[in-house]
């Protein structure tokens, strides 16, 4: 401590108070890492949450404005017309933007990764693909044009990605609502090293407790310098964890910008799309944030009264 | 404006520290606590201060009954006491001025307003020059003055001091003296606990409540 400018007869300038619960304590700087560590953690699953449910509403997006018929070889008919007349029924559809039928040319390129080139596959009962593409914002009544194709052919069966839209929704859901347990109980954590944080501030404070009584502090008045006090500390941790948080997103975001098409982006892309959080994804982080700051400084006021109350 | 009627005191389940005490205070009246060390003048002084309940016995205050107090109505009769600790009870991380301007802050008074005043009473207790130092690099005396500032702030009714002459030397501890009798004189009620004999005989008209075997004998 440096010793005290003697003020030759100076009247105290004003300025701002010096809080009555000391600032900077072992026990404050401890409590600061772990909500500024919780909270980093707390925003990582929520953004990881709010990523992979943006990603599976884009696949979903992009998959339901697709569907395929597939026309099957059988002995005895000729796929060319069955091709033909499958994509006849499928234009009278409504809401279907395009309709494409495969001819064996392409059918033979799309098999070509898995069977190499230059075979001859003209003999081989390969089955034909329609692809047909919605009109936008349309949706395609899966059922009713099955029923139709079922009607007019008995080798085309109509895939319109519901079971595969379904498991991946499923999927999807699975995992924010696991980032949602991850976050609970991320915080439920946060509120209990709160909660003996702020006793053993308290304790750590028991002395000047006792003098803002003697001197005629009200029970209101010490829980509101407390309150204070963790309001501080909790901004501080949780301006940290969840700046880095932030930060981390943005680096993310970048690296696989960076890395785009290479090795492994792929697969990392799929699943949380560009890492690109977006403004949603950030307010959310400094959402968690402020609610962090703001439910310690809440609580510890709470703990506070009980703990005054109990000093009779 | 405090009487005590048969006031018995054990701390937890030990012997009885204070024994059947009955006395009063009166307004404007000046007294000295005394006794051998552990007799119970801290403990006498904590029960006017309503921070010890009475095993036994009636405590009235102001002209209300003790026991009946809720908190709100022992924090408004606190803020009519001044008490000026054997320990001091400075708050080390505040200035000189901020530990003497606490009472007036805790009531939600802006400094603005107070400032001034607080400078004054710092000036008279003759620590105009340490109101920026904070308590661990003030001497001895000098916190006791600090201490007795703070008590002094508020105007308080009652002036409660425990020990006040402890770490001072002589002449300083007949300035203090001076000092709250010329409080006495402006009309504050001033219970002075200690055992400085040579002192108290230098004031040897002024009343005595002195404790000893846990019993306490008024000297008018
Ligand atoms: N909180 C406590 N719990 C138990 N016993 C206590 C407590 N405070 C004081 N005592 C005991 O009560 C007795 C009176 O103590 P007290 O501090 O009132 O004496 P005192 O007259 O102020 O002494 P001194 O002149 O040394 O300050 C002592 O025997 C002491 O050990
Ligand atoms: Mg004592």
């Amino acid at each position: 401590m440096s010793e005290a400018a003697p003020e030759p007869a100076a009247v105290p300038r004003p300025r701002r108070e010096v809080p009555l619960v000391p600032a900077a304590s072992i026990a404050g700087r401890a409590l600061v890492s772990v909500i500024a560590i919780m909270t980093f953690l707390a925003a990582l699953a929520a953004g990881g949450a709010l990523l992979v449910a943006g990603t599976s509403r884009d696949w979903q997006a992009a998959v339901s404005r697709e569907a395929t018929v597939q026309v099957r070889p059988m002995p005895g008919r000729d796929i060319d017309a069955d091709v033909a007349r499958a994509a006849e029924v499928a234009r009278a559809a409504p809401g279907l933007a395009a309709v494409e039928p495969f001819d064996k040319g392409q059918a033979e390129k799309l098999l070509e990764p898995w069977l190499g080139t230059g075979l001859d596959l003209g003999d081989l009962p390969i089955p034909r693909l329609i692809v047909l593409r919605l009109a936008p914002g349309a949706r395609l009544d899966g059922p009713a044009l099955a029923a139709a194709l079922a009607a007019a052919l008995p080798d085309a069966t109509l895939d319109d990605h519901a079971a595969w839209q379904g498991r991946l929704s499923a999927m999807a859901d699975a995992l924010v609502g696991i980032a949602g347990v991850v976050v609970l109980l991320v915080l439920t954590a946060l509120g209990l090293a709160v909660a003996f944080a702020t006793r053993g501030v308290m304790a750590g404070n028991r002395e000047i407790i006792g003098v803002l009584h003697f001197v005629g502090a009200e029970d209101r008045f010490i829980a509101r310098e407390f309150q204070r006090h963790f309001l501080r500390l909790g901004l501080q941790g949780a301006g940290l964890g969840g700046g880095l948080a932030a930060l981390a997103f943005l680096v993310a975001n970048l690296v696989t910008a960076h890395l785009a098409g290479g090795a492994g982006a792929d697969e990392v892309e799929a699943l949380f799309g560009t890492f690109a959080l977006g403004p949603r994804g950030y307010g959310a982080i400094a959402a968690i944030a402020l609610g962090t700051a703001l439910a310690t400084g809440w609580m510890s006021r709470a703990i506070v009264f009980r703990h005054l109350r109990g000093l009779g | 404006m405090v009487r005590f009627e048969n006031v018995g005191l054990r701390y937890d389940m030990g012997a009885e520290i204070l024994k059947d005490l009955s006395f009063s205070i009166a307004p404007e009246s000046f007294q000295f606590l005394t006794g051998p060390s552990g007799a119970g003048k801290t403990t006498l002084l904590r029960l006017m201060l309503l921070s010890l309940k009475p095993t036994r016995g009636l405590i009235t205050l102001f002209g209300r009954d003790a026991a009946t107090l809720d908190k709100d109505a022992v924090t408004g009769l606190r803020r009519r006491i001044g008490v000026v600790f054997q320990d001091f009870r400075l708050l080390d991380h505040l200035t000189t001025y901020e530990n003497v301007a606490l009472p007036l802050r805790v009531q939600g008074r802006e400094e603005a307003g107070y400032r001034a005043e607080v400078v004054e009473l710092l000036r008279w207790v003759g620590l105009g020059e340490r109101m920026g130092a904070h308590p661990p690099v003030l001497s001895g005396g000098e916190k006791q003055r600090a201490a007795i500032a703070r008590a002094l702030i508020m105007r308080p009714e009652l002036l409660l001091a425990d020990e006040p002459t402890g770490n001072v030397d002589p002449p300083l501890a007949r300035r203090l003296l001076r000092l709250f009798m010329e409080l006495h004189r402006s009309g504050t009620a001033v219970v002075i606990a200690t055992h400085d004999l040579a002192l108290m005989d230098q004031f040897s008209h002024i009343r005595r409540l002195v404790l000893g075997d846990r019993r306490l004998t008024v000297y008018e």
